[in-house]
């Protein structure tokens, strides 16, 4: 299963280059950069860990492109990475952009859970079947 | 008015028949407040009729006149309510036709009530006889009287950070055919089209009810499909169940089911009226319930230039009652929508400060005072094919809602829902890439084409589908020369 959150997920995995040139993009626009990771892609896990604080004041990509990388070093293969633009205009003040750039080499997908109640009702919810084992081990390797 | 048969000089207060225009009616002289709410109309005079007589009227029927002068005026601070028609101009390249601008005084309305603003602006005055015909082009709505409504409960930043989707246009679809389906049907059409990577689908004005599907049958289906969409993409999906029904009860008890179900976005028709629709907006802002209103109706009185009220007097009024979605247009699909004027009704949903643009018929300054923003809605003859267009003309902040045009995919609606999808992210990577996706659309689509079999059926399907019309809306304004 191929989680579909983020704003290119339906495209082919992102180069190195597709992704600085999107950096690119959003240093144009003035909007801080951030990368992000985790282990939980439930839909609602909105907090996902920082990797370090978001590059305000940013003028080169290549500096985000080293931290993606330094995070990748730790991660890759092990947990999802996304990075997001931030842009602090008033009666924004939030994501303009956001997207993975690295998956877990294993994605089990979600298991959908339906509680019975009273008449037709339906409680549903959904969880992770990699969050079913402990933090830091629910990836491969 | 040629009901005036006598010229001779009487005194304001006589009783008897005087012209509006000499009943304080109207004053060329008159300085707006920063806190009138200003209007401008579009007046066509019976023939003999004095253009100026006729704005007068307008403003007097508008406010407080009567045909006739009442010694009760007296009793009230009579100048302060009288509505002033202040400015009157020809309609350019429209013989017969005044732009009147009225003002009227902020302690005519009742704060925070839609309903209130109409009752008197549009009220009796569209069908007062010396007129023959009257249009509401639009409002200046003073930051004071904005602050007494909640607006948006939602609003596009927020619901972005809920549905988590940023950087992009959302995709919907309207669930088609859009009677007959039984509720197991109908959710199958949900299911696939959330699966196959649409954010939200949609049921259509008309569904309510029906013999063919009741709507508790409807909304248990739907989200039965929501919540397995969800499950197998890993993201936030939502159907907006319509709530509109024949009472106020009625639909707060179906937005009840809706929340108890856990939907993120519920619907109402424009029909059910401005009141019910700010009664929805309450209980949309205490139920955490993102509120789409679909404009059924609104054609009857939007369309022709010449009478009814503009569109844009629509948006400003369900931005300040507090909608979420709001269908404006699509410039490129099969309702009507000519390119400017779309343009400004976006601008009223989407931005904080609108200014004066005659050429996208914006008449006044508008200041939303941080009110909450309404995502417009552009739903109707839509196809992946015209992505690079949409994306153009709409920008990013749209629900762009392909119906037929995911529906009707050769190979089955969640294929329909992936070459939308896909066409949309190539689009928006091609474009923050710095590429010219006005001129290399078509390219962009034909490489996205090229590894996503979905897409290149949708391109070959509506190749040749184009909505070519002319436009029966559209800005008069004699365009003026920039300084620089």
């Amino acid at each position: 299963m191929h989680i579909t959150q983020g704003t290119f997920s339906f495209l082919p995995p992102l180069t190195d280059e597709q992704i600085k040139k999107q950096i690119e993009y959003c240093i144009a626009k003035g909007w801080a950069v951030n990368i992000e990771f985790t282990d939980d892609p439930h839909p609602r896990n909105t907090y996902w860990e920082m990797w370090g604080l978001p590059m305000f004041d940013l003028t080169d990509a290549a500096a985000v492109m080293y931290e993606l990388n330094e995070c990748r070093k730790v991660y890759k293969g092990r947990a999802y990475i996304r990075i997001s633009a931030f842009d602090s205009s008033p009666g924004w003040e939030s994501l303009r952009l956001s997207f993975i750039t690295d998956r877990p080499d294993d994605e089990p997908g979600f298991d959908l859970r339906r509680e019975e109640s009273r008449g037709r009702m339906q409680r549903y919810s959904i969880r992770a079947y990699a969050t079913e084992r402990p933090m830091g081990a629910r990836y491969g390797r | 008015m040629n009901m005036v048969a006598s010229e001779k000089k009487r005194g304001r207060y006589d009783a008897g028949v005087l012209k509006y225009k000499d009943m304080g009616y109207f004053d060329l002289s008159y300085e707006p407040k920063d806190t009138d709410i200003l209007a401008c109309f579009r007046v066509t005079p019976q023939d003999g009729v004095d253009p100026e007589e006729a704005a007068a009227a307008v403003a007097g029927e508008s406010s407080t006149a009567t045909w006739t002068v009442v010694w009760t005026d007296r009793l009230t601070a009579c100048d302060k309510y009288r509505a002033k028609c202040y400015r009157i101009e020809p309609v350019p390249g429209n013989p017969n036709q005044w732009f009147a601008y009225i003002a009227y005084d902020l302690d005519l309305f009742e704060p925070g009530s839609v309903v209130n603003m109409m009752a008197s602006i549009i009220g009796n005055v569209f069908g007062f006889k010396p007129l023959k015909a009257l249009r509401l082009e639009d409002l200046r709505i003073p930051a004071e009287y904005v602050k007494t409504f909640d607006g948006p409960p939602t609003g596009i930043v927020v619901e972005r950070e809920r549905l988590d989707k940023f950087g992009r246009p959302l995709l919907g679809c309207t669930v088609k055919p859009k009677l007959g389906l039984s509720g197991r049907n109908y959710g199958r059409v949900v299911y696939e089209a959330l699966k196959g990577g649409l954010d939200f689908t949609k049921d259509d004005e008309n569904i309510n009810s029906q013999p063919f599907m009741h709507w508790r049958d409807r909304f248990l289906y739907c989200m039965e499909a929501v919540n397995k969409a969800q499950a197998m993409t890993g993201e936030v999906k939502g159907h907006y169940l319509n709530v509109t029904a024949a009472t106020m009860e009625e639909m707060y008890e179906r937005a009840e089911f809706a929340k108890e179900l856990g939907s993120v976005i519920i619907m109402i028709d424009l029909v059910i009226g401005f009141t019910a629709i700010q009664s929805m907006s309450k209980w949309a802002r205490k139920n955490d319930m993102i509120l789409h209103l679909h404009r059924a109706g609104h054609s009857t009185y939007t369309r022709q230039k010449n009478h009814g009220v503009s569109f844009r007097v629509i948006a400003k009024w369900a931005r300040l009652a507090g909608v979420d979605h709001i269908h404006a247009g699509t410039v490129v699909g099969k309702l009507e929508g000519d390119p400017a004027t779309t343009r400004g009704y976006y601008d009223i949903c989407r931005e904080n400060f609108n200014p004066k643009r005659l050429e996208h018929g914006l008449f006044f300054d508008q200041d939303w005072a941080g009110l909450r923003k309404v995502m417009p809605v552009a739903s109707g003859g839509i196809h992946a094919g015209q992505m690079h267009q949409l994306l153009t003309l709409l920008g990013e902040d749209v629900v762009l809602q392909f119906g037929g045009g995911t529906i009707g995919h050769p190979m089955g609606i969640a294929a329909g829902a992936t070459a939308n999808r896909v066409a949309l992210e190539a689009m928006i990577l091609a474009r923050n890439e710095g590429r010219d996706i006005m001129a290399e659309g078509p390219e962009i689509l034909a490489e996205a084409a090229r590894w996503c079999k979905p897409l290149a059926q949708a391109l070959e399907t509506w190749k040749d589908v184009t909505f070519d019309y002319a436009s029966t809306d559209t800005p008069d304004f004699v365009p003026t020369p920039t300084m620089v």
